[in-house]
């Protein structure tokens, strides 16, 4: 990876409370940097709809976050169950989230869209039963 | 002046150099160096919370004397509605205003009444501005602060109409040459006012060119002075009030959301409660909101660090007042040669990236693995000794050249250490 910053956080699966606490990390630090406002929003929401995806679905994971001159990586890993359905899971308003995760307002079936419309490179590894690793870029 | 003026200065022999306020201050403005707090300019939002934690009262806020009035040839007193809250058994507003007249202004003009227009036009704009949803207050000088700071994605989103009291000092200038045919500069508009922020907002303001505003009063100066005329003004009140509920209500938090008649707003008050909204709006985690409301200080403008009353009860003193009240007196209109447009904002809020660090993208990766490095050296106890708020701080400090690593005491010890066992 060369000249970059790599960050790394650990997503506890069990705490709703901590969840959105990895990227509001990356964001305090992103916004410190000479980035434009736009790619600093873009992660944020990104990273911010993957780790709420990690707490609700798979509980909990890694996140690994490297940042270089030229572009923002994310790299979100689980071992939850797995996505049986790539290509549905993306569309929006598509969600297996449980009622007690929309009654806090979550599981709007937005996350993965969400993730693909401010990244600029996107991509998922799923195994059922074994886990996800959803990795996404955007470039600076 | 230049673009970063603060309302807060220190009282230096007063400062015991303790780490209250650097702890306090939500955007970490303020460092302890040589004994004695330090405000950096260019990160401070005027929220006074630094003036409200410190025991020794060595945070002094600015404003003007009493004595400004006699600046002038005719004053007029532009009253806050938080004012009206700090007095008890306040059964009528025209007692107050009628006390101000007699303590000495030769007119009032509510805040309040301006309010009214400034809501009337916000419904206006949150029809026709759609797009810009959700639409965030700007009346509160610290909150555009803190987001022209912090914020860059949400400064398109604040609402770009005059705070009523800038428009109370419009309208009340004009008023007075009208009635009096004096020159616009032998007029002084003073406004009485329950936070410093204003005093800001009047010296550099965000979104106007220039105030209007004359000179600011503290509501804790005004109250002991304005309470020995209103017996008098209790026999003898004039009509001057000229404000309904919408009005009254913006001196609380949630009065300025009231008067739009909707639901989908949102209102927060308290400076951290506000920076934790505009984190989770910046992340877009709100749908169908129009409208949101911040105030720095809890419980809306009553909470200011320059009223007397406690800011909940002050509310329920509001509530009472505004109890019989017509909903609203002032419409948008023309008044003399003020044009209702003209209470638009003219200049763009631009964004102050004052945190960054590092010139280019290379540079601030540098200096920030430098920052974490740094962090990881440091004990994490965030202890304050060193003069900043927390380790990380001390790291960003260090990076920025304005501390070195033997400010942190505990990096200290282990360096005495060393150097006894070297000389050992």
């Amino acid at each position: 990876m060369g000249e970059g910053i790599v960050l790394k956080y650990n997503v506890p699966g069990d705490d709703f409370t901590r969840a959105g606490e990895a990227s509001g990390a990356v964001k305090s630090q992103l916004k410190q940097m000479q980035l434009s406002p736009d790619v600093v929003r873009r992660v944020a929401i990104a990273m911010y709809e993957g780790e709420i995806n990690m707490v609700i679905h798979a509980e909990g994971g890694t996140i690994e976050v490297c940042i270089t001159p030229e572009y923002i990586d994310m790299v979100l890993k689980d071992k939850g169950p797995g996505i049986p359905d790539v290509e549905k899971a993306m569309q929006a308003g598509y969600s297996t989230a449980p009622d007690n995760v929309r009654n806090l307002g979550f599981g709007a079936g937005m996350g993965l869209p969400n993730m693909k419309k401010y990244t600029d490179e996107m991509k998922v590894e799923t195994t059922l039963g074994v886990g996800t690793t959803v990795t996404m870029r955007i470039y600076i | 002046m230049g673009k970063f003026y603060n309302s807060v200065k220190l009282n230096e022999e007063l400062c015991a150099g303790c780490i209250n306020c650097i702890k306090r201050c939500p955007t970490q403005a303020i460092r302890v160096r040589n004994g004695k707090a330090e405000i950096k300019k260019e990160f401070c939002i005027d929220c006074g919370e630094c003036i409200r934690i410190c025991t020794h009262h060595a945070k002094l806020p600015i404003y003007d004397p009493l004595s400004i009035m006699d600046n002038y040839e005719y004053t007029v007193a532009l009253p806050a509605p938080s004012l009206y809250a700090q007095f008890n058994n306040l059964e009528d507003i025209n007692i107050a205003l009628t006390g101000l007249k007699l303590m000495g202004f030769n007119d009032v003009y509510e805040v309040s009444g301006a309010a009214e227009i400034v809501s009337e036009m916000t419904r206006e704009y949150l029809e026709k501005n759609r797009d810009k949803y959700p639409i965030i207050s700007s009346a509160c000088p610290s909150v555009v602060r803190l987001i022209r700071v912090r914020f860059p994605n949400l400064i398109d989103h604040l609402l770009p109409i005059m705070a009523p009291v800038d428009l109370a000092a419009k309208l009340a200038r004009e008023k007075a040459v009208a009635q009096t045919g004096l020159a616009p500069d032998k007029i002084g508009i003073i406004f009485i006012s329950p936070c410093p922020a204003k005093v800001t907002a009047k010296r550099e303001p965000l979104g106007i060119e220039s105030s209007e505003i004359d000179g600011v009063l503290a509501i804790k100066d005004v109250y002991p002075a304005l309470l020995r005329y209103m017996k008098e003004a209790q026999n003898d009140t004039q009509d001057l009030g000229i404000s309904g509920k919408i009005g009254i209500s913006w001196g609380y938090s949630g009065g300025e959301s009231g008067g739009l008649i909707t639901d989908d707003y949102l209102a927060a008050d308290g400076i951290e409660n506000v920076i934790r909204v505009l984190n989770d709006l910046e992340d877009q985690k709100f749908d169908n909101l129009k409208f949101i409301e911040l105030n720095a200080c809890s419980g809306g403008c009553v909470g200011g660090v320059l009223t007397v009353e406690n800011p909940y009860v002050a509310k329920v003193k509001l509530q009472r007042l505004r109890k019989y009240m017509p909903v609203a007196c002032n419409r948008p209109a023309k008044i003399g040669n003020f044009n209702i447009s003209d209470a638009y904002w003219t200049d763009e809020v631009q964004y102050e990236p004052v945190f960054k660090i590092g010139n280019d993208m290379k540079d601030s990766i540098a200096k920030m693995t430098r920052v974490n490095e740094l962090c990881e050296m440091f004990p994490k106890l965030d202890c304050g000794a060193c003069g900043a708020p927390t380790c990380k701080a001390l790291a960003e400090d260090i990076i920025r050249g304005v501390a070195k690593e033997s400010d942190c005491i505990h990096i200290l010890r282990k360096l005495y250490k060393e150097a006894v066992s070297d000389e050992g």
